[in-house]
């Protein structure tokens, strides 16, 4: 498949600051350089964010 | 070449992993764990679907969900990076340091124990300070550095009071005195392509948790230390976390399967995606014995 992916400003979901996103597809983590908190990428047309899941304890590489 | 990549979110790595794919002309699919639905009682359906695949690529973020995918895709035949096996042995840190030893490959001594009182007197035996650390979990969360009995007895009751089961089953290592970094060298089949240094001011040194990655050379020894490592896990790509000991020289700590590279591609200047991506299409294309000879 080919991956798609979105340049646009977007608006946390969280503090309502404005993110820039850059070639992003669906489901990436990117961060808010406002309030630092990690973002989910839920839809990429229209774009849209939600806060990204907590940490679980069996999480990692 | 059909590719299937099983992914819980897209980080750094995975993108770069798309990359990867997509320069080599394969046709990948990915694969969101959240939606998956195993139907492993014969459901054509839902679990045939995967046998298309020519190899699967397990990126998943839980141990949990990868464990139990990589479990179902490789009893049904489908070839995958990893196999189920390097996943259970990696993904338990009492596992890989029994596979490390069994297999002669220099580790630090370490201990297991079922109860506070056994766990306190292994803790004694091996002489303070000690690091326990969960058997399951990664980016060194939860790792205590024990430095005398009295922290050991409020860390255990902790344990005990507020812990899963899982946190009952007590890993106990001596603490190696490194150097103010550790080495992360990363395998690929039968060879170490590269490795950094991880250096921090604390003593867990994940880059995760702030430790800075410069390049590390791979010198022979810690080439054949780190390929013996990885074999005795079941081979693979992993990444493996290796400690100076002032006395003994190189041990292997830890053997991660997921492995995390964004921070390591540009010091060592070595596309570690990319060999990712290649080991993987040998995987579907010769299979895994072949990818790792």
């Amino acid at each position: 498949m080919a991956v798609q992916t979105v340049t646009a400003v977007a608006e946390c979901s969280e503090c309502f600051g404005e993110i820039e996103l850059n070639d992003v597809m669906e489901n990436e983590i990117v961060q808010c350089g406002e309030c630092g908190v990690d973002l989910e990428v839920i839809g990429i047309d229209p774009v849209a964010l939600e806060l990204a899941p907590e940490e679980d304890e069996d999480w990692g590489e | 070449m059909r590719v299937g990549i099983l992914y819980s979110r897209v980080r750094a790595e995975e993108k770069l992993l798309f990359e990867e794919f997509t320069q080599r002309g394969a046709v990948f699919d990915l694969l969101d764990d959240r939606k998956l639905i195993f139907d492993i009682t014969g459901g054509e359906e839902r679990t045939a679907c995967y046998e298309d695949y020519d190899v699967i690529v397990e990126r998943c973020i839980h141990h949990g969900r990868a464990l139990v995918s990589l479990r179902i895709l490789n009893d049904r035949g489908i070839p995958t990076v990893n196999s189920v096996q390097v996943a259970d042995v990696c993904g338990d840190k009492l596992q890989t340091t029994s596979a490390l030893t069994a297999a002669g490959i220099p580790s630090p001594r370490t201990q297991v124990a079922f109860t506070t009182d056994a766990a306190l007197d292994a803790m004694e035996e091996l002489g303070y300070p000690v690091v326990m650390k969960p058997s399951i979990g990664s980016w060194g969360r939860l790792l205590s550095k024990i430095n005398d009995r009295e922290s050991a007895e409020t860390v255990l009751e902790h344990k005990e009071v507020l812990g899963t089961y899982h946190h009952s089953i007590f890993y106990i290592q001596e603490y190696i005195e490194k150097p103010g970094r550790d080495i992360r060298a990363f395998t690929v089949g039968s060879e170490t392509i590269c490795a950094i240094y991880r250096d921090s001011g604390h003593w867990i040194t994940n880059t995760a948790r702030g430790g800075q990655a410069s390049v590390c050379p791979v010198t022979p020894e810690l080439n054949d230390l780190c390929v013996g490592a990885a074999k005795a896990v079941g081979g693979g790509c992993v990444a493996i976390d290796v400690l100076e000991d002032p006395d003994r020289g190189l041990l292997v700590n830890e053997v991660n399967y997921t492995m995390e590279f964004r921070n390591s591609v540009m010091p060592t200047g070595v596309n570690i995606p990319g060999r990712i991506a290649d080991f993987a299409l040998q995987v579907g294309r010769d299979g895994w014995e072949a990818a790792n000879r």
